[in-house]
């Protein structure tokens, strides 16, 4: 009981800060310095009609840098927690046949042609879509996380539609590797080519408003919408299976 | 005098952030089941981003995407901030991996426990 009165208590006390923040808030009139800086120089430095990927992908690159490595670590943890250990298998291997029908009813139940047939028509153009969003990032609303999520979400309709379907740990992992590698030496070349690590002036800026323009931006998002895609997707696959080993 | 015009969206949708805040908060604090407190947790997540997509609006206008209705010339005249956006753009990311974390130790303590009750775990309480 005491508990809950000082819970309450609490939540009143950041409720009045959150009522003295909302009280006195007046909405801006005109953008900070920063942004003024990013609207006006923007589209003519880095050649990207969207503000929001300049930003990102450019000016503050290294923190999508971080941002991807977040997103790696903590997929490595679902991996590694969700591992399934030695003792856990010999468990299962104790229990009875009635017990794993059980326990596996439904999830091994085949899907229904109109499924399996919707799925196989639908799942290209879902990834599609994804690599449409992430190559169109410095153009229109999207990018390498959006449509990497797009791609994720693909995969949880195939796993959703075909339980039993078996999607390749060592493919996901090389491509894994290969696009975050290819992020960083992107990077590097920024040091050595252009103004600094992830300038995207490495590669010509184009005519603006095309599709290959803005430098290497719809390079780093297609590496960036890979790693995001296949990460998910890793992601996803371990919480359906919880299996070992990286086959 | 129409109330609905009168007040800011932007205010709108600071207060709906610090509300999801509180919300997620006062679930995290109250439940025991930790699927609720994880979904506490992503209420709270979701009420911050809110609050600073609202910081970064500039009163009547857009998206910060250059195109035939904001020419680059005036583009500093007529976009909201990008800073905001692009921040909450990372937040988003992040928050997502700290949820996948979360429910794979859900996961875990109820194969090690056969239970989601936070109560039952009385070795971690101090």
């Amino acid at each position: 009981m005491i508990k809950r009165i000082f819970i309450f208590i609490m939540l009143a006390l950041i409720g009045m800060i959150f009522f003295n923040l909302a009280s006195n808030y007046s909405e801006n009139t005109s953008l900070s310095k920063l942004g003024y800086y990013y609207a006006e120089k923007g589209p003519q430095e880095l050649g990207a009609p969207n503000l929001v990927t300049a930003v990102v992908v450019t000016y503050r690159g290294l923190d999508t840098l971080g941002e991807v490595t977040v997103l790696f670590i903590s997929a490595a943890g679902v991996g590694l927690l969700l591992r399934r250990t030695r003792r856990n298998q010999d468990d299962d291997e104790g229990l009875e046949e009635g017990d794993r029908a059980e326990e596996t009813a439904g999830v091994h139940k085949p899907a229904s042609e109109i499924v399996e047939t919707a799925t196989q028509l639908l799942l290209p153009m879902v990834i599609l879509f994804g690599v449409y969003v992430f190559m169109n990032g410095h153009l229109s609303p999207g990018g390498g996380f959006q449509g990497g999520a797009i791609i994720a979400s693909g995969t949880m309709f195939l796993l959703l539609a075909l339980p039993e379907s078996h999607i390749s740990r060592m493919m996901i992992a090389i491509t894994e590797s290969l696009s975050g590698f290819s992020y960083v030496v992107v990077g590097v070349l920024g040091v050595i080519l252009a103004g600094g690590f992830l300038d995207n002036r490495i590669m010509g800026l184009g005519s603006y408003g095309h599709l290959l323009s803005a430098g290497a931006i719809p390079l780093i998002y297609t590496f960036v919408g890979f790693k995001v895609g296949f990460e998910l997707s890793a992601v996803l696959d371990r919480f359906r299976k919880e299996d070992t080993g990286p086959v | 005098m129409n109330i609905l015009t009168d007040i800011p969206i932007s205010l709108i949708v600071l207060c709906s952030g610090l509300g999801l805040i509180l919300i997620g908060l006062w679930g995290m604090l109250t439940q025991r089941n930790m699927i609720r407190m994880i979904i506490g947790f992503s209420l709270t997540d979701t009420g911050i981003h809110m609050v600073m997509v609202s910081i970064g609006y500039v009163t009547g206008r857009t998206a910060p995407i250059i195109n035939d209705a904001v020419p680059v010339a005036d583009a500093a005249t007529l976009v909201v901030d990008p800073v905001p956006s692009a921040l909450v753009l990372t937040a988003i990311v992040i928050g997502l991996g700290v949820t996948a974390v979360m429910l794979a130790f859900a996961v875990r303590i109820y194969k090690a426990r056969n239970t989601l009750m936070i109560d039952e775990c009385t070795e971690s309480k101090w």
